[in-house]
């Protein structure tokens, strides 16, 4: 048991998906979350990334990982052919949101969405006190070297999710280290759902 | 521990399919006896569950690594197979033979036919991947392996890693095909063509009898330049050559003036020594005819376990990264345990054969993985 190493959001996630289920990490970076998931849970997993060099962590962690952009979309795989689509702080990278996220519908039972909450209260101090985009825990970059595209708040996706409607199973708010029941929109960091159609 | 070499090795031979069991080719023709030279390296385990088979590109042969007794030079792969390397012979059983329709030991149109003893020259029937493939088939046999843990090779050896995925599935674990494609396009082919015909225009080449006389060694030098300019890219020439001369002014003549002139000639002039102008024509319409595109490589209502790692090179336009992509799309449709990666290079398609560290974190990571079971990095678990 190692488990002060593991971050929260892993954590949280680790404890969403089934035992022996077959999980697409949409973003998947250096691979931490599918090696937690392949050893913990004897899930399935396979990852989709952009970078080569977490390419390369990802398979020094033996999980296997598809080079490329989450961008150009899952059209190979039929659709409900993996429990779990995961779009863990990746889906803000996407430049076609709402198309990734449709496909990662399609193809999934079940996604996970993990975003960084723009509404934190440090955020709102930051753009209402100091008149500067947001530098959070959550949010780091600066504005010229944010890999975000888009910002959202927690108010924002669940409004998405209302207006296309899609079904919300769950959903959890992070804070530095243990979840948030109070205020999310303002208290949280960040947030993980998890959606179905 | 440090990489070495595994030093001095010798090319063995096997010989099978003596008449009248002739192997049946895919053209349906038939071949026999058929003779593959062969080399290993390594110690099979007790349970025969490490051996790995190294394919070979088109000019390639059975030297894989090591020495040979006397050589200044080691085999083709010798930076990717030994102790410590990406196949490491500390674990592995590495085994590496040439390719029927070759010259280098193995039968081909140079070899004698048994039923004229005169070389085959154009009498040697029309080869493919798949023949190649169902000749080492039978070697791997012959070894009593029952099950590879690896297939493996660049260019055609990836063709044929993939063809051994199309045709025995249940007799290899993993394959890992580097900068290769399902299928040769038109571009690929127009290439290969070129040098057939070079090789054909040259009159020494006298429709394939030419052996014990003077050999078409003009035809196939050019035929070899056309290949290397294919195997670098824009910017590895840029790097190598730039326009430097090798003179240090103009002849105003037809003379070498610019080094890369100078080193195709070289590339050429070395080539026909080593290389036999028939089987330069085999081996070419080979993978020519080589296509696994459709439901080929995994047939549709097939189960199959076997393990990917797919590599292609950003620079490398012979064999574009998309060619590796449409490999992965099939991988994907069928859910197939797959890592797919585009390592960055200027070598063009010669980087198969040079990015050596980057193709042996991935590879020694990816093997460890299948036989031992784990990855190498710390456990991040709760």
């Amino acid at each position: 048991m190692k488990s002060e190493n593991v971050q929260l959001d892993h954590k949280i996630i680790y404890d969403i998906v089934e035992p022996g289920s077959r999980v697409l990490d949409l973003g998947c970076g250096d691979g931490s979350l599918m090696q937690l998931l392949a050893s913990g849970k004897n899930a399935r997993v396979q990852g989709i990334e952009v970078s080569d060099e977490q390419i390369y962590k990802c398979v020094a962690r033996g999980v296997s990982v598809f080079h490329g952009n989450i961008d150009t979309g899952l059209a190979e795989y039929p659709d409900k052919s993996f429990d779990y689509i995961i779009l863990n702080q990746s889906l803000q990278e996407a430049i076609k949101v709402e198309f990734v996220l449709n496909e990662a519908l399609r193809v999934g039972q079940k996604v996970i969405v993990g975003f960084s909450n723009f509404a934190y209260y440090k955020a709102r101090i930051d753009v209402f006190f100091h008149g500067r985009v947001p530098v959070t825990e959550s949010l780091p970059n600066q504005w010229y070297s944010t890999p975000n595209l888009h910002f959202l708040s927690i108010h924002d996706f669940e409004n998405y999710c209302a207006h296309k409607n899609l079904r919300i199973l769950a959903r959890y708010y992070l804070g530095e280290h243990q979840e948030i029941r109070f205020m999310p929109n303002l208290l949280a960091l960040n947030a993980i759902f998890v959606l179905s159609r | 521990m440090k990489k070495r070499s595994i030093g001095i090795v010798e090319t063995k031979y096997f010989t099978f399919a003596a008449p009248p069991d002739e192997m049946l080719l895919e053209s349906g023709q038939k071949l026999g006896p058929i003779t593959l030279a062969y080399e290993t390296y390594g110690e099979l385990d007790q349970n025969r569950g490490n051996a790995i088979l190294a394919l070979h590109a088109f000019s390639g042969d059975a030297h894989a690594a090591g020495y040979h007794n006397g050589d200044e030079k080691p085999g083709w792969w010798d930076d990717m197979i030994g102790l410590e390397k990406a196949l490491d012979t500390d674990k592995y059983f590495v085994i590496c033979s040439n390719v029927i329709g070759g010259c280098k030991g193995s039968t081909g149109p140079s070899s004698i036919n048994p039923e004229t003893s005169e070389p085959y020259a154009l009498d040697f029937p029309v080869i493919t991947i798949a023949d190649m493939v169902n000749a080492q088939k039978r070697l791997i046999d012959h070894l009593g392996i029952d099950k590879l843990l690896c297939v493996i090779g660049g260019s055609m050896g990836g063709m044929q890693a993939l063809q051994w995925v199309a045709a025995y599935p249940d007799r290899i674990r993993s394959a890992i095909p580097v900068a290769t494609a399902l299928k040769h396009s038109p571009q690929q082919i127009a290439f290969n063509e070129v040098g057939r015909q070079a090789v054909m225009a040259d009159p020494a080449w006298n429709h394939g009898q030419y052996y014990g006389k003077s050999r078409p060694e003009r035809g196939l030098a050019i035929a070899r330049m056309i290949g290397h300019i294919t195997y670098m890219s824009d910017k590895s020439m840029e790097t190598k050559f730039s326009r430097k001369l090798k003179e240090g002014d103009y002849s105003y003549g037809f003379q070498t003036d610019f080094e890369v002139e100078g080193y195709l000639r070289y590339q050429g002039d070395s080539f026909v020594k080593r290389f036999d102008a028939n089987s330069y024509l085999y081996i070419t319409k080979a993978i020519d005819y080589f296509d696994l595109s459709g439901q080929k490589l995994i047939p549709t209502g097939t189960n199959i376990n076997v393990h990917f790692l797919v590599i292609a090179f950003q620079s490398d336009w012979l064999y574009p990264s998309y060619q590796s992509q449409e490999i992965v799309r099939k991988l994907k449709m069928r859910h197939m345990d797959a890592t797919y990666i585009e390592i960055k290079s200027t070598y063009g398609h010669d980087a198969f054969l040079l990015e050596i560290e980057e193709e042996t974190m991935l590879i020694r990571h990816f093997l460890n993985r299948l036989y031992y079971g784990t990855g190498e990095t710390d456990l991040y678990e709760i």
